[in-house]
C-alpha cells in the first residue's frame, strides 16, 4: 500500500469521499482477508465509501466481488482485517463487544434468503419482538409488533404463525419488520430481492422505499442486478474483485459509465425489449471470468478482462479520480462520456 | 467454430423434415401429494416449427419446468398423471418409458438444466460425461469419442479443453460448468434443445456469454429450442415466439415483438411493468402485483390470475377465459377484459371507483 500521504491532501484512493459533508457512515480503506490453506482470500481490498443521512448507496458487482463481505464488515460481522468504519462519528472497529451491542440497534441488516434467515421453530411474533427483548424494551410489546407487521403489509394474525407458512416475499416482509423494530438509522440490505419472483420483487422494492421515507432510513443496498440497484439507489458503487471501480449518482452512472467494467456490466444486462439496440460505444459481452481473489492481478484488478488494458494497468494501480462532478472511477484509460445530444 | 465432422452433421441421414418438430396438445400434468392433486400443467397446447426458438416465461410455480420435463419424459412415472399429447417429429412420446426414451434422449432431444453443479455428476470426470452419449448414440470408439469431446469443449469456449476433460466438475467455475452441460447437450447434435433457466444461477456477464453461445449453437445446427425462464429480458432478443404461463396455463402467446408491443393479458402487463428497467430514472415507482401465485392444489375457479388482477370483474372468478386470437396472427390471450381494450378500460374504471385496486397496483398510476 502506498504510504506517502501528504499533509492536507486526501490519502490516495479516497478522492471520492465527501470530506466536507458529515456522513452518517464513513468507511475508509476497508480490508477483509480470510486465511485459507496456502494463502489468503483478498475479499475486500481497500474499499472506501460514505453514506449521508437519508441516502441510499447501491453496491453492485458479480458474485465474488466482495460486496456482501463489505456490507457485513460495516456491521463488524466479522470485524474487518484493517480499515476504519465510522458511524455517527463512532469508530466501530475499536469497540468492544458490549459497546458494539449498544450501537447495533441503529445498524440493521436484511439478508438474501428470507426463509433461512428466520428461525423456523419460532412464531413470527417472537421473531419480530426479539429485538425489543434484547434492547430491554418491555412496554407495549404486543402493540409495537402488531403495528410493525401491519406496516410491512402482513395480516394481524401473521404473528401467531411460523415462517414456513409464508411465501418468500412474506418472509422478506417479516425480516424487514424485525430489522425496523428498534428504529435503526442505517439498514444494510444484502441481496434482499434476488431470491424472489419478479412480481413479488416489485412489492418488496416499493416497501423498502416506503419504509425508508417513513422511518428516515439510510440504506446500503447490495445486489448483483443493476436494474434493481439503479431503481432504489441515489448513488451506486461498482465493485470488482474486492475493489471499487466506479462510484457515481445512479442516473449518471448508467447514462455515462466511465470505467470499462461498469460499461461491460451494463451491456450484459438482457433488455426486456426486442426493439432495443445496445447503446453505441458499449463493449460486447465481457470475455473470460473473474480471477481468483487468492491471487488477484497486479495493478488494476480488472485488467485481465479489460478491452482497454495497457501495460501501465499491470504496473500501477489506478486510484479513484473525479471524471465528472460527483462521478469517480479508478481507471487509467476511462471511457469518454457520450457526446451530448 | 470448426467444421463439424460428417457423423454429426446429420443432414445426409435424415429425411427432409415436414410439419412441426414438436406439437403439444391439451397437455395436463398433475402429481399426487399428501394434500391432494397438484395441477401443475393444465391444458397446454402449442407447436414449435423446426429451427425456431420458443420462450416459455413464468414465475416459480407457473408450471414451466414441469412442462419442459414432461416433454422430455423426465417426470416420475408413479406419482404423475398425464393427459393430452406430445408429438415429437410426428411421433407420440408422452408417457414413453425410459427404455424407449433412451434412443431420443441426447440424440434427438437434449436438455440444459438450471444448476450446472447438480446436473453434472460430481464424481465422474468431465470427459467421460461427454463421451458417454457419443459412444452410446454415435457408436464412436474411445479415442474418437475423446477427440470429439475435446472439439465440443472447444466449440463452447472452454480454454485448454484437452486438460479440462480430465478434471472434475468442482474444478470449474459455474459458467464453465454450464458450458460443459451445453457441450454434453450438443454432443449428438439433437434436433430439439430444452434450456430450463440455463442462466439463472450465473452472473450477468456470464449469462450474456452463455446466451450468446446457445444462440450461436442453435443457428449453426439449425436446432429447435425451448428457452424456459422467468426473465423477460432473457427471451426478448433471443426468441421467435413467447408463451406466458401462469398457474399451469398458457395465458398469452405471441410472436416476440408482438408480445412486447401489444400485450393483452393483465398478467403479462404486470410482468412487463413490475421489472425495474435500466433506462428508467432511479426511484421509479414499480407496478406491483398484490398477493402471490395461486395454490395449484385447489386452484380458484375462473381465471387463475383474477385474485391479483386490477381488471378483474365478477365474471373472471366464475368463468375461465379461453385462449382467444388477438388481431395479429399467432397472438392469443386468455382474458375477458384485456389490456388496451374498451372492456379492459371500463373494468379498470369500475374497480378504481369501487376501491378494489390496491395501492401501487393500478397500471394507469404507474408511468409506463
Amino acid at each position: 500500500m502506498n504510504e506517502t500521504v501528504m499533509d492536507g491532501a486526501p490519502a490516495p484512493g479516497i478522492a471520492h469521499l465527501r470530506l466536507e459533508a458529515d456522513p452518517l457512515l464513513r468507511v475508509e480503506h476497508l480490508v477483509v482477508e480470510f486465511p485459507i490453506a496456502g494463502g489468503r482470500v483478498h475479499a475486500v481490498s481497500d474499499v472506501s465509501f460514505d453514506v449521508v443521512a437519508g441516502e441510499t448507496l447501491g453496491l453492485v458487482g458479480e458474485s465474488g466481488c466482495g460486496k456482501s463481505t463489505t456490507g457485513r464488515a460495516v456491521l463488524q460481522l466479522p470485524r474487518p482485517s484493517s480499515g476504519s468504519v465510522r458511524f455517527e462519528g463512532t469508530e466501530l472497529t475499536s469497540l468492544s463487544g458490549t459497546e458494539l451491542r449498544r450501537v447495533r440497534p441503529r445498524l440493521q441488516m436484511i439478508f438474501q434468503d428470507p426463509i433461512s434467515s428466520l428461525n423456523p421453530r419460532r412464531r413470527v411474533f417472537d421473531i419480530v419482538a426479539e429485538p425489543l427483548a434484547i434492547a430491554g424494551v418491555k412496554d407495549a410489546v404486543r402493540h409495537r409488533v402488531n403495528a410493525m407487521l401491519e406496516q410491512v403489509g402482513l395480516d394481524p394474525d401473521a404473528g401467531e404463525r411460523r415462517p414456513h407458512q409464508f411465501s418468500g416475499g412474506q418472509c422478506q416482509r417479516i425480516s424487514i419488520a424485525r430489522a425496523l423494530m428498534l428504529d435503526p438509522k442505517v439498514l444494510i440490505c444484502d441481496e434482499p430481492v434476488s431470491a424472489l419472483d419478479v412480481s413479488v420483487q416489485a412489492q418488496i422494492l416499493n416497501l423498502l422505499e416506503d419504509m425508508k421515507a417513513r422511518y428516515g432510513l439510510t440504506m446500503v443496498f447490495i445486489a448483483h442486478d443493476l436494474a434493481v440497484v439503479k431503481n432504489i439507489s441515489d448513488r451506486v458503487a461498482v465493485m470488482y474483485l474486492g475493489k471499487l471501480c466506479e462510484l457515481a449518482p445512479a442516473d449518471d452512472l448508467y447514462r455515462a459509465p466511465r470505467h470499462p467494467y461498469t460499461a461491460a456490466l451494463l451491456s450484459s444486462i438482457p433488455v426486456p425489449d426486442p426493439a432495443a439496440s445496445k447503446p453505441a460505444g458499449l463493449p460486447e459481452a465481457l470475455a473470460g471470468e473473474i480471477p481468483s481473489p487468492v491471487m488477484p492481478p497486479s495493478g488494476c484488478r480488472f485488467r485481465t478482462r479489460c478491452p482497454r488494458a495497457q501495460s501501465r494497468c499491470a504496473d500501477v494501480e489506478p486510484a479513484m479520480r473525479e471524471m465528472a462532478p460527483g462521478q469517480f472511477a479508478a481507471c487509467h484509460f476511462p471511457l469518454d462520456p457520450p457526446t451530448a445530444l | 467454430m470448426s467444421e463439424l465432422p460428417d457423423y454429426v452433421s446429420g443432414d445426409a441421414a435424415r429425411p427432409v423434415p415436414t410439419g412441426p418438430l414438436l406439437e403439444v396438445t391439451d397437455l395436463s400434468i398433475s402429481f399426487a401429494s399428501p394434500r391432494g392433486l397438484v395441477r401443475a400443467v393444465n391444458g397446454v397446447s402449442f407447436r414449435v416449427e423446426r429451427g425456431r426458438t420458443i420462450g416459455i416465461v413464468g414465475e416459480s410455480g407457473s408450471g414451466k419446468t414441469v412442462l419442459s420435463r414432461s416433454i422430455m419424459n423426465l417426470l416420475p412415472t408413479q406419482t404423475t398423471r398425464r393427459s393430452g399429447s406430445v408429438r415429437f417429429d410426428g411421433r407420440e412420446i408422452l408417457g414413453l418409458d425410459a427404455h424407449d426414451m433412451r434412443s431420443l434422449w441426447g440424440a434427438e432431444m437434449a436438455m440444459v438444466f438450471q444448476d450446472p453443479m447438480t446436473s453434472l455428476n460430481p464424481v465422474v470426470k468431465i470427459g467421460r460425461q461427454i463421451t458417454e452419449s457419443l459412444r452410446l448414440h454415435l457408436e464412436l470408439g474411445r479415442a474418437d469419442a475423446v477427440k470429439r469431446a475435446v472439439e465440443l469443449l472447444e466449440s463452447v469456449g472452454i480454454p485448454e479443453p484437452g486438460r479440462r476433460i480430465r478434471e472434475y466438475p468442482h474444478q470449474l467455475s459455474g459458467g464453465m460448468r454450464q458450458r460443459v452441460v451445453i457441450a454434453i447437450a450438443l454432443a449428438c447434435d439433437p434436433r430439439l434443445l430444452l434450456a430450463d433457466e440455463p442462466t439463472t444461477a450465473l452472473d450477468v456477464t456470464v449469462q450474456a456469454q452463455i446466451l450468446d453461445l446457445l444462440a450461436r449453437a442453435q443457428a449453426e445446427r439449425h436446432m429447435t429450442m425451448l428457452l424456459v425462464t422467468h426473465d423477460l429480458g432473457v427471451v426478448a432478443n433471443r426468441t421467435d415466439e413467447i408463451l406466458v404461463m401462469y398457474a399451469g396455463q398458457v395465458v398469452e402467446r405471441a410472436p416476440t415483438w408482438r408480445l412486447f408491443a401489444d400485450y393483452r393479458m393483465p398478467y403479462t402487463e404486470a410482468l412487463m411493468r413490475s421489472i425495474p428497467r435500466i433506462e428508467q430514472p432511479s426511484h421509479t415507482r414499480l407496478l406491483t402485483v398484490p398477493g402471490r401465485p395461486p395454490d395449484l392444489i385447489d386452484p380458484p375457479s375462473g381465471c387463475p390470475f383474477a385474485p391479483r388482477c386490477a381488471y378483474a370483474q365478477d365474471r373472471c372468478t366464475l368463468e375461465a377465459p379461453p385462449l382467444i386470437p388477438a388481431d395479429t396472427p399467432g397472438h392469443d390471450y386468455a382474458c375477458w377484459y384485456p389490456v388496451g381494450s374498451d372492456e379492459g378500460a371500463a373494468a379498470l374504471a369500475v374497480n378504481r371507483r369501487l376501491g378494489r385496486i390496491q395501492a401501487g397496483a393500478d397500471p394507469t398510476d404507474v408511468v409506463a
